[in-house]
């Protein structure tokens, strides 16, 4: 059945301010919704389960993409494109800006934000390996003020995070000290353009003398959420990239993750590739080193 | 839904004013009424479609804000305020886009379905990018589907499209010249 727009109410208080106040004061009643490229594909199947939407589009703050010292501050709301455009994301965060370029198509990147993508909390989310291999850090905020969590600690479970009902996510905090790592990011899905994954992995390595000073391992569609996965880093921290190290950090993966068999792919095929993932980013990194 | 622009419960929509191909409109609707649905109901602007109405063929893409965006993912609320230009808003006093000339002679478009979106979504591509290579087109339009051309002829349109400007700046410039 077709959605009725009348059975829904949406309003646009315009500033982030008064959208805190209205989840302040009706915790749980008001779903926000910024570009609508889910939220709008459910109302339009018939399946948007919310009666009250309060939107985000055109709230300037929730859109800012900033540069600090310290970390590149991306606003929840900026864009896909904003993120494809902006020449710093471009040039030291190129994982972030090749992932944006994968989010459906042009239409759909002029409208989709990061922080939607990451409320959505797809297992399959395009800009999540990008973001756990870049150890992002994720702002809330709400009328009692602001937190942060790991991004790898956002998703809890299915479609799950840590959010209060009267929390927003603000903004993505990316450190720049990334420019000396090796950084990886592959997806496999159907087809190049307007795919959803079938397995993506990101990575990020510093290699010194030899040895994995640093790992990071972000991945989707291996289990119900984005997930970094740890205990593989953990077979390859403070090694040297030797066979044997390259063979039971396989061995790891292959024990850490538990993908499903869906519409998409199988647990085996997905399992199998994320190996192989692995393998070819390791294999890069020991021919390139992390300082290429 | 309502046939005067009230709700069942007698509440009046709200009206939601932009501006559709250069013209200020104002329309009363439910904040929710898709965009898509808002400019062939409301506006009986009929040449943008329906294809997937999720988002992944491009059908019923328009700009917005000199955007491209998919007409149907837009709640009309969100529109307010903005500058929309559909394929209505391509020709100019009865002069064909210079896209539009070449899906003509190229033969981009056969059921036609699919050809507004085509079409918008090309014309987004040039503004930003005036000459793209191959790669760029095909990245420009992936998220437009056609069932019919097989492509080949569309991205040959742009390509003339695109050469046309090369070509004659100053007719292209007159074009637009608005």
């Amino acid at each position: 059945m077709r959605g009725n727009p009348a059975m829904h109410d949406l309003i646009a208080p315009g500033s982030l301010e008064a959208v805190l106040d209205l989840l302040a004061a009706e915790p749980g009643v008001w779903t926000p919704i910024a570009g609508g490229t889910e939220l709008m594909v459910a109302f339009a199947a018939g399946k948007l389960n919310t009666p009250k939407l309060v939107s985000l589009w055109g709230i300037p703050d929730l859109r800012a993409i900033e540069a600090k010292d310290e970390s590149v501050v991306i606003g929840a709301a900026a864009t896909f494109l904003d993120l494809r455009r902006h020449p710093i994301v471009a040039a030291e965060l190129p994982l972030l800006a090749k992932a944006a370029s994968w989010i459906g198509s042009i239409a759909n990147q002029s409208r989709a934000t990061i922080g939607g993508n990451l409320v959505n909390g797809s297992p399959a989310a395009d800009s999540s390996p990008a973001l756990l291999a870049y150890d992002a850090e994720i702002e809330m905020i709400s009328v009692r003020g602001r937190r942060s969590v790991p991004y790898s600690e956002f998703h809890t479970g299915y479609k799950q995070n840590v959010l209060a009902a009267d929390e927003l996510i603000y903004a993505i905090h990316l450190p720049r000290r990334f420019a000396r790592h090796k950084q990886y990011l592959r997806k496999v899905g159907t087809r190049r353009a307007m795919a959803i994954a079938k397995v993506a992995l990101g990575a990020t390595a510093l290699l010194e003398q030899g040895v994995l000073r640093e790992i990071r391992l972000g991945a989707v569609s291996l289990a119900p959420f984005p997930t970094r996965l740890f205990a593989t880093e953990a077979a390859l921290f403070g090694k040297t990239l030797a066979r044997e190290t390259v063979q039971a950090a396989r061995r790891a993966l292959l024990a850490e993750t538990k993908p499903i068999d869906d519409i998409r792919s199988t647990a085996v095929y997905r399992r199998r590739v994320a190996a192989n993932l692995l393998d070819e980013f390791l294999l890069e990194l020991c021919r390139e080193g992390s300082q290429s | 839904m309502s046939l005067n622009g009230k709700s069942k419960t007698g509440a009046r929509w709200p009206a939601i004013t932009f501006t559709v191909n250069g013209e200020s409109r104002t329309v009363q609707a439910p904040p929710m009424k898709r965009l898509l649905d808002v400019l062939r109901e409301d506006l009986h602007l009929t040449g943008t479609k329906e294809g997937c109405g999720e988002g992944e063929c491009g059908s019923c893409a328009v700009r917005m804000n000199g955007e491209l965006v998919n007409s149907c993912l837009v709640p009309v609320l969100q529109a307010e305020g903005a500058e929309i230009q559909t394929v209505e808003g391509l020709a100019l006093n009865g002069a064909l886009h210079p896209l539009q000339e070449a899906f003509l002679q190229c033969g981009g478009a056969q059921c036609g379905i699919c050809t507004p979106g085509m079409l918008m979504a090309a014309a987004q591509l040039l503004e930003t990018n005036p000459h793209p290579d191959l790669a760029e087109i095909r990245e420009g339009l992936a998220g437009n589907l056609c069932r019919c051309t097989g492509f080949m002829r569309i991205f040959e349109a742009v390509v003339a499209a695109a050469s046309e400007q090369t070509a004659e700046p100053a007719a292209e410039e007159a074009h637009h010249a608005r």
